[in-house]
């Protein structure tokens, strides 16, 4: 198996048909006063529909600037430069026209943000914001869409949608609030929906309301889902593949189950080692792994990770000089440690410790 | 909503009332305490000292600070009779007194002034608005650019550059030098609605400039940084062209604070549309005010400042009304 091929993340591996949505080699930079941020670099991925990718990986590490990318959102920045492909049902968007990826926004594809208090209009009614959303891509009356739109937020949970659709967004509490983003995010019926750490401005049990929501309208609606966040038990719940991104760089990708059960990279078990335990529901934030993010703009020189890894020197100075690619099959990790040692060390000095 | 709306209004009429108060005390106590005589300056030096006494009477100057206050209250809700004896003037509701140089009534001479005044400052008003949030959008936008850095340059101008200076070159140019417009002059907008405008037009682009580069930058500055916050991002995020999402959402947001401010800017908008009457010798409130500050004739220029009063508390009134009606959070908070 190639060292580049995605397709055998949630398919078989072969020359078939393209992934719902196809990420390779995607690389974004911003150009600032302070110098280039690499905000994301050669990142890969691929998500099917009905599935959920995670991706995880601490504050900083380029999950955010992904998902905007994928959906064409830093054109709008004049100091952003995005290269690689990104490919939605077979259509190509790095290379697509403003006005082409302006029509799958919101519609085939959508986007749940992290604070939904900032994230809507103070001066427009939640229920015109929705109706807005949807009359962008649906020529109907506003009486129709509003229609539409009380239905959605019923769809969501929220009681007395009628009355609340005339209420502005300071007026409803956290949990309704993210409710009502996602019943504006969904209310195309986007094939592609990217929840960018829906649930960190939320409160523990309304974080498990709103994975529980947008668990059945997956179901509901058949989408692929994104689901972003830097809480593994989110992930170990609800995600199908797992992706943990450090540096703007994916380090590890596979299967949930693998990447759980058989972490490779010293960076994931660092993030596994901040859960006390994998079958327990932890919905903590992660205690950091032990050091600080490494700077986007001076990247450390090899592999990003080494000021951070125990594990650095055992391999002469590769770690320092050489930046490992990610490599492996449908579980894939980028390290210079050779497989059978990181499972050596993983066996009997990370798992008796998770 | 309504309850606030009662509170705004009983504030405007509790401001107006210490505005009364204090041009009242400024105006008529001042020159009776020091010693300096209104009944002299309302008749003329050469007075004899019998005249001089029934002028004093029939204005009521004789009696006690707060009783004068009292009738001049009186005249201005429902007018007053200014008596000596058998010898009886009445002055008709909102009476503001009588010049003392042309001894006519100071409520009609002022009345007459108004519409002037008034064409001056909404027509440089709007003119600024419009102007100054359009060149303010388009400096964001194009930020960086040359257009923006010509604007924000054109807009500094503005800023310190005095009314008589751009006044007075607006004048040469356009009219003497050039002959494009007629000399600056007010003609009723119902009698000839052209000859309005082309007289004021020179009038008004002058008072606007100043304002609207300060506009410019307020909105440049505002829609700045309304585009990097969230809900630009969700707008975007929705597949709304880039046009509605900096006409509707962008601009929504950068014109909330901006009514504020607005607000604010009439007081000093009535500052500037003094010295425009002057440079472009228009009769306005303006103009009225100056002479009468010149001839110290004290009534009206109590007048002219009461109503500026007046004026800027109904704006500011106006203004916290309309706020509380398009910041949702204002009006529910
Ligand atoms: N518009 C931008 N201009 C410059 N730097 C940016 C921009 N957007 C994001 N970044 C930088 O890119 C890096 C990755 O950010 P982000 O993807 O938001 O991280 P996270 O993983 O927390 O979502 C951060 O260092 C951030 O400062
Ligand atoms: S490449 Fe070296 S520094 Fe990087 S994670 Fe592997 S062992 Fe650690
Ligand atoms: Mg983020």
């Amino acid at each position: 198996m190639s060292t580049d091929s995605l397709a055998g993340l949630t398919m078989p591996a072969g020359p078939a048909k393209r992934p719902f949505l196809e990420v390779k080699d995607l690389t974004v930079r911003f150009n600032t006063d302070d110098g280039v941020v690499k905000a994301v670099s050669g990142s890969s991925f691929a998500v099917e529909r009905g599935k959920t990718l995670g991706i995880v990986g601490e504050s900083g590490s380029g999950k955010s600037v992904t998902s905007l990318a994928v959906l064409g959102l830093h054109r709008t920045r004049s100091n952003a430069t995005v290269a690689g492909e990104i490919w939605l049902d077979d259509k190509e968007l790095v290379t697509a026209s403003d006005e082409e990826v302006r029509k799958l926004r919101g519609g085939k594809m959508a986007m749940i943000f992290q604070d939904p208090l900032s994230a809507m209009h103070p001066y427009y009614t939640v229920g015109a914001q929705i109706v807005e959303a949807y009359r962008v891509h649906h020529k109907v009356s506003k009486k129709e869409a509003r229609v539409r739109a009380i239905d959605m937020l019923a769809r969501v949970g929220i009681p007395q949608p009628e009355k609340r659709f005339n209420e502005y967004g300071h007026q409803f509490s956290g949990g309704m609030r993210q409710r009502a983003m996602i019943a504006m995010a969904l209310v195309n019926d986007p094939k592609l929906l990217i929840a960018d750490e829906p649930t960190t401005a939320l409160d523990v049990t309304v974080q498990a309301q709103i994975l529980d929501l947008i668990r059945d309208l997956q179901e509901e609606f058949g989408s692929a889902v994104i689901m972003i966040t830097h809480d593994l038990g989110v992930v170990a719940e609800l995600a199908d593949d797992v992706l943990v991104m450090y540096g703007g760089k994916v380090i590890e990708r596979g299967p949930a189950a693998d990447v759980f059960h058989e972490p490779q990279h010293p960076y994931t078990w660092g993030l596994l080692g901040s859960m006390p335990r994998l079958d327990r529901e932890l919905r903590e934030r992660l205690t950091p792994v032990k050091g600080s993010p490494p700077s986007l703009i001076n990247l450390p020189s090899g592999c990003a990770f080494h000021p951070r890894c125990p594990y650095a020197g055992r391999n002469g100075d590769r770690s320092f000089t050489e930046s490992p690619e990610l490599r492996g099959g449908v579980h894939a990790v980028a390290c210079h440690l050779p497989a059978e040692d990181r499972q050596k060390i993983y066996e009997q000095e990370v798992a008796p410790n998770l | 909503m309504l309850s606030y709306l009662i509170r705004r209004i009983v504030n405007a009429v509790i401001t107006l009332l210490v505005v009364t108060m204090v041009t009242f005390g400024i105006f008529f106590a001042v020159p009776t305490i020091t010693g300096s005589d209104p009944a002299l300056l309302y008749i003329g030096k050469t007075a004899d000292p019998a005249s001089l006494e029934g002028i004093r009477t029939k204005l009521g100057l004789d009696d006690p600070i707060p009783v004068q206050y009292g009738k001049f209250l009186k005249g201005l809700v429902a007018g007053r009779d200014y008596a000596n004896g058998a010898d009886v003037t009445h002055c008709d509701a909102p009476c503001l007194g009588y010049s003392f140089k042309t001894e006519q009534e100071v409520t009609p001479l002022l009345i007459s002034d108004i519409p002037v005044t008034l064409s001056l400052a909404i027509g440089a008003a709007i003119l600024w608005v419009l102007f100054g949030v359009a060149t303010g959008v388009l400096s964001a936008l194009k930020r960086g650019t040359f257009l923006d850095r010509a604007a924000m340059t054109g807009a500094l101008a503005g800023v310190s550059l005095p009314i008589y200076f751009t006044g007075q070159l607006a004048l040469l140019i356009f009219i003497h030098e050039l002959g494009w417009l007629p000399d600056a002059a007010y003609t009723p907008f119902l009698e000839d609605p052209a000859g309005w405008f082309t007289g004021l037009i020179l009038p008004w682009v002058t008072l606007a400039f100043l304002f609207a580069a300060t506009y410019a930058r307020l909105t440049r500055a505002n829609m700045l940084e309304t585009l990097g916050e969230d809900y630009i991002r969700t707008a975007r995020s929705k597949g709304l062209p880039e046009r509605t999402v900096i006409g509707k959402h962008g601009l929504r947001a950068v014109l909330t604070p901006l009514v504020t401010v607005f607000g604010l800017d009439f007081g000093t908008l009535l500052a500037g549309a003094i010295l425009t009457e002057q440079v472009f010798n228009l009769r306005g409130l303006g103009y009225q005010a100056l002479t009468a500050i010149r001839q110290n004739d004290l009534p009206v220029i109590l007048g002219v400042t009461l109503i500026a009063a007046i004026f800027i508390v109904v704006i500011n009134l106006i203004v916290d009304l309309l706020y509380s009606v398009i910041d949702p959070r204002v009006r529910l908070g």
